[in-house]
């Protein structure tokens, strides 16, 4: 592989989440490296979409410390966390639906925009430029994503593989330097989930966008990722390349089950 | 046949983001504002001007203002009238207390007064959504309407707060006739279309539309949701306040406080379900069709009943009028619960592929 993986951007020191009485983290502490593929694993209600809702600033641990890039986090939003490069897609697919796919995929762009609504109203000369600017980067996103001939389409009446291929997209067209994925792959068949892996890959490798995503299908998840953490009921209970974690005692009695 | 865009290639991305991407369309376009700018003042008498076109560009601008807010940026209000109560007043207020201010300014005055007050009751859409904060705009609606009877400062101290607007001018021309007052209503509807048009195609109308859409992606995409939904009470305001204004200086000349009902509010509200949701030109067929299909009723039903040598007394005719309008908006809503645009879009599809049906 061509890309070469860097030092850590993201580190999670314990990081401790709770929804009054419940824990739904407990004492987590990971780190992601520039340019890897980084999968969350672990069984259903084991905190994994709470990790990266706390990533991405939805959700703020009571306890713990975050270093993104050097700085540590102060509390904040999660649009805070989209100027900052995070961009992230939903498990259950969080598309606007009223509006057509290349709407959507601009719609990611917004926060590099700088035109003000004054010249969007009058449609003036930094408006109007911006929007042809924009529209050739979220092109080269639609290229890239082979969605070329359903850029007009509105969103609803997609199937569900494509509308998850649309909201990577809409994720891309940020040109995010680190990418959140919660279950890409969920609900799809062998072929686009062949598809997916290949998306995920080549933006990893193309775009050298440092990549989390959570997964439940376990060969695509040791497949293309560079370092595996496991959770189970909130706490972390394996960390490592592919190998270590397959053959980690407590990963498989907890997650993969004792008949493995 | 007419209607196809076959062989119109766009070439560049500029050509693919126009304002009517598609030839038919703008050649529609060029013709409606001719006929509406030339034409019609041409033929139109007065009776048309000053019952029928002036109150029906009103409406829909008002429709508009409402339709930015809950079609676009899903933020349901039931405060209309009260904004253009304010548009209204204020317009009036600017006209006497400040000497030889241009009416046109006058307006936009009034438009940004609407627009502030707007703002201030689209605070609770930061904390509740949908029916919840429909219920809490009907603050504006009751608060606005008793604050403008209540204080009569607002209307010179005038008699249960009624206002007689100033004369029309322009750099000493007056506008007087219906003539003219539906050249200068038409002149601002256009142009406050135009820019509406130019915002939900920009990253304004995206912004709002994510919002109305997904809050919780659009947050994590980047948009700041306060400042979006204020925004979008503010526009929203602004062109009921306008409307508001033109209401009483270019259809009525004398307005009352009590005149900005809640009634009002809801014929606005129900112009943008019938005409559509999120659909600029909905806007403009709602309120055609909630304005003037009564009027069309009003002339027709008697003339219908007549000829059928039908016995109907007046009072009957108009019961039946109300029974036919109620039965022609469950008729529409029925065929398409997205409105008479979604109608006249799918419309266009059928003409793209006439005479084949796929």
């Amino acid at each position: 592989m061509s890309r070469t993986i860097g030092d850590v951007i993201l580190d999670l020191q314990n990081i401790s989440l709770r929804f009054g009485g419940v824990k739904a983290l407990t004492d987590i502490s990971f780190d992601v490296r520039e340019h890897e593929i980084r999968a969350i694993i672990g069984p259903n209600g084991a905190g994994k979409s709470s990790m990266l809702n706390v990533i991405n600033g939805v959700y703020h641990p009571q306890e713990g410390t975050i270093i993104f890039r050097g700085e540590e986090r102060k509390k904040m939003e999660p649009h805070q966390a989209a100027t900052q490069g995070i961009a992230r897609t939903f498990q259950n697919i969080a598309l606007f639906k009223g509006m057509s796919v290349l709407d959507n995929l601009m719609t990611g762009r917004l926060t590099l925009m700088k035109s003000h609504f004054f010249e969007h109203a009058l449609w003036l000369g930094r408006a109007k430029k911006e929007e042809l600017e924009h529209r050739k980067k979220v092109e080269e996103v639609i290229d890239f994503l082979e969605i070329q001939h359903i850029r007009k389409t509105p969103v609803s009446r997609l199937p569900y593989g494509l509308q998850k291929r649309v909201e990577l997209g809409r994720a891309l067209a940020a040109q995010p330097s680190m990418l959140l994925l919660d279950e890409p792959m969920a609900g799809m068949n062998v072929e686009e989930k062949q598809d997916m892996c290949r998306f995920i890959l080549d933006v990893n490798d193309q775009m050298g966008t440092t990549i989390v995503l959570i997964e439940h299908d376990m060969g695509v998840v040791m497949d293309i990722s560079d370092r595996v953490v496991v959770l189970d009921y909130g706490k972390k209970i394996g960390d490592g390349v592919p190998e270590d974690v397959k053959n980690n005692p407590e990963v498989i009695k907890a997650y993969l089950g004792a008949g493995h | 046949m007419l209607y196809r865009e076959a062989g119109q290639f766009k070439s560049s991305y500029a050509a693919d983001q126009q304002l009517f991407p598609i030839r038919q369309d703008r050649i529609g376009v060029i013709l409606l504002l001719v006929v509406a700018f030339v034409v019609v003042p041409m033929v139109a008498g007065d009776y048309w001007f000053s019952a029928i076109l002036i109150p029906f560009l009103i409406f829909a601008l008002a429709a508009l203002g409402l339709n930015l807010l809950t079609g676009y940026a899903g933020q349901l209000s039931l405060g209309s009238a009260a904004f253009m109560a304010v548009g209204a007043y204020a317009a009036y207020n600017f006209q006497l207390r400040i000497d030889g201010l241009p009416m046109v300014l006058s307006f936009a005055l009034a438009g940004l007064t609407a627009a502030g007050v707007g703002i201030l009751f689209g605070l609770p859409s930061l904390w509740i959504k949908g029916f919840y904060l429909a219920v809490a705009t009907l603050a504006a609606q009751f608060f606005i309407v008793w604050c403008l009877t209540k204080f009569p400062w607002f209307s010179n101290h005038s008699s249960s707060g009624v206002i007689s607007t100033q004369k029309i001018t322009f750099f000493g021309y007056v506008v007087a006739s219906p003539r003219e007052k539906y050249l200068l209503v038409l002149t601002l509807v256009t142009v406050l279309a135009l820019a509406a048009k130019n915002l939900v195609r920009s990253s304004t109308g995206r912004a709002w539309m994510a919002v109305r859409d997904m809050d919780v992606a659009a947050e994590v995409i980047g948009i700041r949701l306060m400042p979006t939904k204020l925004l979008a009470f503010a526009v929203s305001s602004f062109y009921c306040g306008v409307a508001g204004a033109l209401y009483a200086f270019c259809y009525l000349g004398s307005v009352e406080p009590d005149g900005f009902s809640l009634d009002m509010s809801f014929r606005i509200l129900f112009m943008i379900i019938i005409g559509g949701m999120g659909s600029i030109l909905g806007s403009f067929l709602g309120a055609a069709f909630i304005l003037l299909l009564p009027i069309f009723l009003d002339i027709t039903l008697p003339a219908l009943a007549g000829l059928l040598g039908l016995p109907f007394s007046n009072a009957t005719v108009s019961h039946i009028q109300i029974l036919v309008f109620g039965a022609l908006i469950m008729f529409f809503l029925i065929v398409e619960p997205h409105g008479l645009a979604r109608l006249w879009q799918i419309a266009k599809e059928k003409l793209r592929l006439w005479p084949f049906p796929h």
